[in-house]
Formats: structure tokens, C-alpha cells, sequence
């Protein structure tokens, strides 16, 4: 159960709740340190919340999962009697808003997060640079293959501690 | 603009979704005919992906239509008749060989990305926003057929013609991804489509013949023409067939 302080408003209890959502195919992060959730809404009767859910591939399938993760957690904390998940594109998911602690985890559970730059440019997108390998911390990596087990993952090689691993890639 | 209200507007917007979305849903499906003996294990990965992300590109136009449309996404995509799909001509063929594939998905990349670049800039904010996500999506497709493009054109002989031989044949139905659509001009006025088809048709021309003019011999002079979503042969009618498989077995089923 969601431990709720007294004084929250119905807004931080919801961005409470769904930081302790674990993404579908990463657990080690949340669904807010991994920057999905866009907009969280809801009135001050509490009759609708509104959460906007950005995915960060559009076909990933992990966002029916999600959609449904959000929708019973939210529900069983009785923030509001109904429950609004919309999967929006309005503000597109970047691998700039996974959060500092969320890059931390998944660098602790084996994946090289993504290398850090503003892409404004999408030329600047198809130079993949190079990652850090997330056991040895060396950035003598190669890359093996820009497509992985997921959308989101690249599958790079260590050539330090000749570990193979994966990156949360860039986008 | 308000598509809602203007029925004239929306089934324009209708033909332009529907011309996108089953362009990148056929082409995922021919793309996932090779998971599993593409020719290297990287490649079946990459192929794989590749052919995922499409699907996905397509089910959210689908559900972008459907909402338009009152309709239903699930029963756009495996709910039509073969004939009522508008892929272009490009995405009739049967994959073939992987020379044959490498060819169809390096014209289909290029021409995509201009039509995006164009969709991109949409004054219909919903297809603005969705085409901006999938270009960066899409950027990852582009650099991996490039990769493959100059790879097979700086193979051995018998590579260098397979190559040149599919682009040759794949030629002319590539124009057809620009192709006039129904409504084009109302589409153009209202700025949903920024530049009218002949105009990106021009600027991916001139694009893609700088680089292929290296490795092929003269490529005839080619435009789009008007039948050309409207050309389904038997290799689509068998792809058809599989990818409506399950639909078809258990009507009004849901997962």
C-alpha cells in the first residue's frame, strides 16, 4: 500500500504512487524516473484524474501495461472516481527526461543509459556515440548493433572487460 | 480548421492517415518475414525491431483515423478487404532476396523521410506531433539502410548486381509513394499537407539519384502515377492472408 502523509494534495499523491510503478521491462526504474508520465491532472472534487503518458517508442508494448499498471494502482488509492490514461505525443519523449536517479539505476541493473546531449538536431541523432560500459565504467565500447532485445535498447560490446551490454539508446 | 465539421476536409485527411498508415504496416509485415533467417543473428534483431517499430508507427495512425473516422483501429488494420489497403505500389512485392529487401527498404527509408519532414510541419496538430516522434524513430531505419546500401555496393560482383538489378526493378513503383491522393488539394490549402506530393515527390528524386547514380547505370526517367496505392497483386493478396489470419479466426475476439 501507498503511504499517504497527511497535507499531500491529491496531485503529490498521485506522482507519489506512480513512482513506485516499475517499468514493465526494466523494473530497476520507475515510471517516473524513466520520464513517461507527462501531465497529471485532476480537480479538486477528485471526480477525474488525468494522466498523460508519453511512450518512449510509439510501438512499444509496454504502454498497454503501463496504461494498466497506472489505472489499478490509481484506483486502490481512491484519488478520484475515475481514472484517465491518455497516450499522448504532444510532448515527445526524449532519453533527456529519464531523471539523474533513474540514469543511476540503470547503470546498477547493467544498462548504459543513454549519453547525455540536447538533439535538436536529427543528422546529430544518427551518430551514435559511444557509451560507458555500466560493469568497468570504460568507454573503450563498441557498437555491436543499434537494435535490441527492445526498442529502446542498443547492444554494445565492452572491449575493456569484454562484457557485452546493453544501452538505453538515444532518442 | 475544424476536420470535425468539415466532412469534405476529413475524409481527405482520411486517405492521406490511411496512405501512411499501410504503407508502414505492410512494409513491417514484409519486414518480419525475415525474423529468424535474415542473413546474420544482428540482422535478425535489427530486421525484427525495425519491422516492430513500423507496425507500431501504423497502429497509432490507425488509432488517429479511427478517431476521426468513428471507426476502430483493430478493425481498419485486419477488418478490410484486400483491394480497400492504399500502400503504395513499392510495398506490393513479395520480400525476395535480401539484396531485394535492402533495395526496397533503402528507397522506402529516403522517400519517408521526406514525406515526414513534410508531416512534420502539418497545421494538423495531431499528425504534427505523431510524425515528429516517428521521425526520430525513423532516423535509426535511415543510418541502418544506408549501412546495408553501401555495404552490398562495395560487395563482390554478383552482390554490386543484385543490388543494382532490385533497384532497377524496384524503380518505378518507389515513385509511387508519392502518388496524388484524393482530396490532395484541400489537404495542401489547409496546410495539413504542407507541400503537395509532386513537390516532396521532386525533392526525393533529386535526392536519392545523386547516390544511386554510382550504382546504377542510368535510372529511366519515372513519376507517380495516379493508380499508384490502387495496384494490389497476388504477393499482397497472400500477405493479406497471414497477417489477417487470426482476426479472421475468431471474429470480435479481444486479447
Amino acid at each position: 500500500m501507498v503511504s499517504v502523509a497527511a497535507g499531500q494534495t491529491r496531485e503529490q499523491r498521485i506522482w507519489g504512487a506512480l513512482a513506485e510503478i516499475p517499468d514493465p521491462e526494466i523494473p530497476a526504474i520507475s515510471l517516473v524516473e524513466l520520464g513517461v508520465i507527462g501531465e497529471v491532472r485532476v480537480d479538486d472534487a477528485g471526480r477525474l484524474a488525468h494522466i498523460q503518458l508519453l511512450p518512449t517508442f510509439i510501438g512499444c508494448p509496454a504502454i498497454d501495461v503501463m496504461r494498466r499498471q497506472i489505472t489499478e494502482r490509481l484506483t486502490e488509492l481512491e484519488v478520484a472516481e475515475r481514472i484517465e490514461v491518455e497516450v499522448s505525443f504532444a510532448m515527445p519523449w526524449t532519453s533527456e527526461r529519464i531523471s539523474p536517479s533513474g540514469r543511476e539505476r540503470l547503470r546498477l541493473s547493467g544498462f548504459a543509459p543513454p549519453v547525455m546531449t540536447d538533439i535538436q538536431d536529427l543528422e546529430e541523432l544518427a551518430v551514435l556515440p559511444i557509451a560507458e560500459c555500466p560493469f568497468c565504467g570504460s568507454r573503450s565500447t563498441t557498437l555491436d548493433n543499434p537494435f535490441g532485445p527492445t526498442l529502446c535498447r542498443a547492444i554494445y560490446h565492452c572491449t575493456s572487460c569484454r562484457q557485452p551490454f546493453e544501452q538505453f539508446k538515444r532518442i | 480548421m475544424s476536420l470535425e465539421t468539415e466532412a469534405g476536409s476529413r475524409d481527405a485527411v482520411a486517405e492521406l492517415l490511411l496512405s501512411v498508415a499501410d504503407d508502414e504496416f505492410v512494409i513491417g509485415f514484409w519486414d518480419s518475414e525475415w525474423t529468424g533467417i535474415a542473413p546474420m543473428l544482428e540482422e535478425d534483431v535489427a530486421t525484427s525491431s525495425i519491422a516492430q517499430d513500423e507496425i507500431g508507427h501504423a497502429r497509432a495512425l490507425y488509432e488517429l483515423l479511427a478517431t476521426l473516422t468513428d471507426d476502430d483501429a483493430d478493425r481498419i488494420a485486419f477488418g478490410r478487404d484486400s483491394a480497400a489497403y492504399r500502400h503504395a505500389a513499392l510495398l506490393e512485392h513479395a520480400r525476395g532476396d535480401w539484396a531485394f529487401s535492402v533495395a526496397r527498404r533503402w528507397l522506402y527509408e529516403t522517400a519517408d523521410a521526406v514525406r515526414l519532414s513534410a508531416l512534420a510541419r502539418s497545421r494538423w496538430e495531431p499528425l504534427a506531433n505523431l510524425a515528429s516522434k516517428m521521425r526520430r524513430e525513423e532516423t535509426y531505419h535511415r543510418m541502418h539502410a544506408d549501412a546495408w546500401l553501401r555495404r552490398l555496393a562495395d560487395g563482390p560482383r554478383d552482390v554490386r548486381a543484385r543490388l543494382a538489378g532490385s533497384l532497377v526493378r524496384l524503380w518505378p513503383d518507389a515513385q509511387e509513394v508519392f502518388a496524388p491522393l484524393a482530396g490532395e488539394e484541400e489537404l495542401v490549402r489547409h496546410g495539413v499537407l504542407p507541400d503537395p506530393m509532386a513537390a516532396l515527390h521532386a525533392t526525393w528524386q533529386a535526392e536519392v539519384r545523386a547516390i544511386l547514380a554510382p550504382i546504377v547505370d542510368g535510372l529511366a526517367p519515372a513519376q507517380p502515377s495516379a493508380d499508384g496505392r490502387e495496384r494490389r497483386t497476388d504477393d499482397f493478396r497472400w500477405l493479406h492472408g497471414e497477417f489477417t489470419l487470426v482476426a479472421r479466426s475468431e471474429a470480435g475476439a479481444t486479447w
